[in-house]
């Protein structure tokens, strides 16, 4: 069967192989993970048991369920003095990932481009390509901490270029932006008329500073894309639960293809989102407490083994360099994985420019984390 | 709570190096502010939690949480009565509760015959103590926080973007 040429031209997940390797070994210590190590609090999961045993099997508004919505805008009303309308600038995705996909295909013609940090998530590029957009990749550097400079953006500007998407705190590189550094972003947005997709899945994992959403900063809500999600916050990545916020025409325009390829989000990940929203957050403040303690631990242990890193600012990943071991890091992490059984992920599977980096992502149990850094170290020591 | 009380209440075997990597502090300070605990009775001692329904003992203990309603005492309150109650060994823990009764008191013994002989001659006849109600504990489902039962192995992938 003849496969578009579109998705033939997408390119192909070099990682693949790397990760089947992974999945097929017994006794691995997985650094590679990007999720939670959490389960989702009892009382999350208690509530979708319930809704199913009430009956909620069925489809809800395309938007998501109104009673949801509210409690979303109640929520980011109260954390960070943002106001969304519910009713119009707001819909219910099936995880930030879809809300990424139909963000970029509802406001982007053919040929037009994105500028998109590098490295990125993994489905950033793709989604672009899929659009028939281009993504004009910005590289950034360790020496900055894994942040876009102003600059760079301003740079990057030109004809055709309309939007830029923003990971923060990103995954892979833990890397956020200080309120500052956010209003700099901005004035080059402005300058240059650009959309930006924000998206601040790991935003309650932010851990020196407070996060300040894009759309709080003057101006900025009419030019802003705001994804955000229950995947990290609430440890349900399963239950792909996610939103986005943004002015009503867009809104409007993606719920129009959400509409006809999603329909709605499952009704039971709905029911238990609504009561994620509505707990003290006690549960989420802890599982914080517990990612800033291994974070410093990790960040620690990789510096002293001679992984040089920088502390990232959120999310549970950080992004050491391997140069002074490897040029080439889906080599060195497969060998890694065959002599000491510990995965990490390549940084070459975010982005060509981040050679020589990993990820290594910390949502792992204390004892697997101390572990697998003896590991690590004992590796490097007979390099 | 401190943190490093946190740290030392969910494993008390980490060591001092462990626990100034994870809180950002040097060895010295957290080993000087564990010594001022244990100084200071804060720290009461360092213990391990075990499932004891996994041991296959011959013999094993049983356990009774008691219910004991007593007389306050002019000047001393409960606490007099308690202090004689919870000064027996085999008392392992004792509360003062609100309620219908007063005192909630923890006592393991070698079988059901030794427990209950020790609240009929003890405690039951201890002057102040009007009434008590013993119940026998028939399974251990969850302590201090940690569910006894081994949780299923987790789904999640062994790796992901």
């Amino acid at each position: 069967m003849e496969i578009s040429k579109t998705v033939e031209q997408l390119k192909p997940s070099g990682i693949r192989l790397f990760f089947d390797l992974v999945l097929n070994m017994k006794d691995v210590i997985s650094l590679g993970v990007g999720e939670p190590d959490f389960v989702t609090p009892w009382r999350i999961r208690e509530k979708a048991i319930f809704s199913l045993e009430q009956g909620y099997t069925s489809y809800t508004s395309n938007k998501g369920m109104i009673e949801l919505r509210r409690m979303i805008a109640h929520y980011l009303e109260r954390r960070y003095r943002l106001h969304y309308d519910c009713e119009e600038e707001m819909l219910i995705t099936v995880g930030v990932s879809e809300g990424l996909d139909i963000g970029i295909r509802a406001i982007l013609n053919p040929g037009e481009k994105v500028l998109i940090h590098e490295p990125s998530y993994v489905s950033y590029p793709a989604v672009v390509e899929l659009a028939g957009g281009k993504p004009i990749l910005l590289k950034t550097d360790i020496k900055n901490g894994f942040k876009l400079t102003p600059g760079q953006i301003d740079k990057a500007c030109g004809k055709g270029v309309k939007a830029l998407m923003i990971n923060y705190p990103c995954n892979p590189t833990g890397a956020s932006y200080t309120k500052k550094e956010l209003r700099e972003i901005a004035r080059i947005a402005d300058k240059h008329d650009l959309i930006i997709l924000s998206d601040e899945v790991y935003d309650e994992l932010t851990y020196d500073f407070d996060h300040t959403p894009l759309a709080t900063l003057p101006g900025m809500k009419k030019r802003v894309i705001y994804f955000n999600g229950f995947s990290k916050t609430f440890a349900m990545t399963g239950f792909r639960l996610g939103w986005a916020c943004g002015p009503s025409k867009v809104i409007g325009a993606m719920t129009k293809i959400h509409q006809y390829t999603m329909l709605c989000a499952s009704i039971m990940s709905q029911m238990a989102g609504i009561e994620a929203l509505r707990g003290n957050f006690a549960d989420v403040m802890e599982m914080k407490k517990e990612y800033m303690r291994r974070r410093r631990f990790v960040v620690s242990r990789l510096n002293e083994i001679g992984l040089t890193c920088h502390m990232p600012e959120g999310a549970f990943y950080v992004f050491p360099s391997i140069k002074k071991f490897s040029n080439n890091s889906l080599e060195f992490a497969t060998d890694l994985l065959k002599k000491k059984k510990v995965a990490l992920v390549p940084g070459t599977a975010f982005g060509d420019s981040t050679e020589g980096f990993v990820r290594i992502s910390y949502a792992s149990s204390y004892e697997n984390l101390k572990e697998a850094m003896l590991r690590i170290e004992s590796y490097l020591k007979n390099k | 709570m401190n943190e490093i009380l946190e740290i030392l209440a969910e494993n008390a075997r980490i060591t001092p190096e462990e626990i100034a990597k994870l809180t950002g502090q040097s060895v010295s300070a957290v080993k000087n502010l564990i010594k001022k605990y244990e100084k200071e009775g804060v720290i009461v001692k360092y213990k391990t939690v075990i499932n004891k329904d996994l041991l296959e003992e011959p013999h094993p203990l049983v356990r009774a949480l008691i219910e004991v309603s007593i007389t306050p005492q002019k000047d001393l309150g409960f606490d007099y009565v308690a202090e004689r109650i919870y000064s027996f060994p085999e008392v392992k823990s004792c509360y003062l509760v609100s309620g219908t009764y007063d005192l909630l008191v923890e006592v393991e013994g070698e079988n059901i015959q030794t427990v209950s002989n020790f609240v009929a001659s003890k405690l039951s006849s201890m002057s102040h103590v009007r009434r008590t109600t013993t119940h026998f504990l028939l399974k251990k489902y969850k302590e201090d926080g940690h569910a006894l039962k081994k949780g299923k192995q987790k789904q999640r992938l062994n790796i992901s973007f």
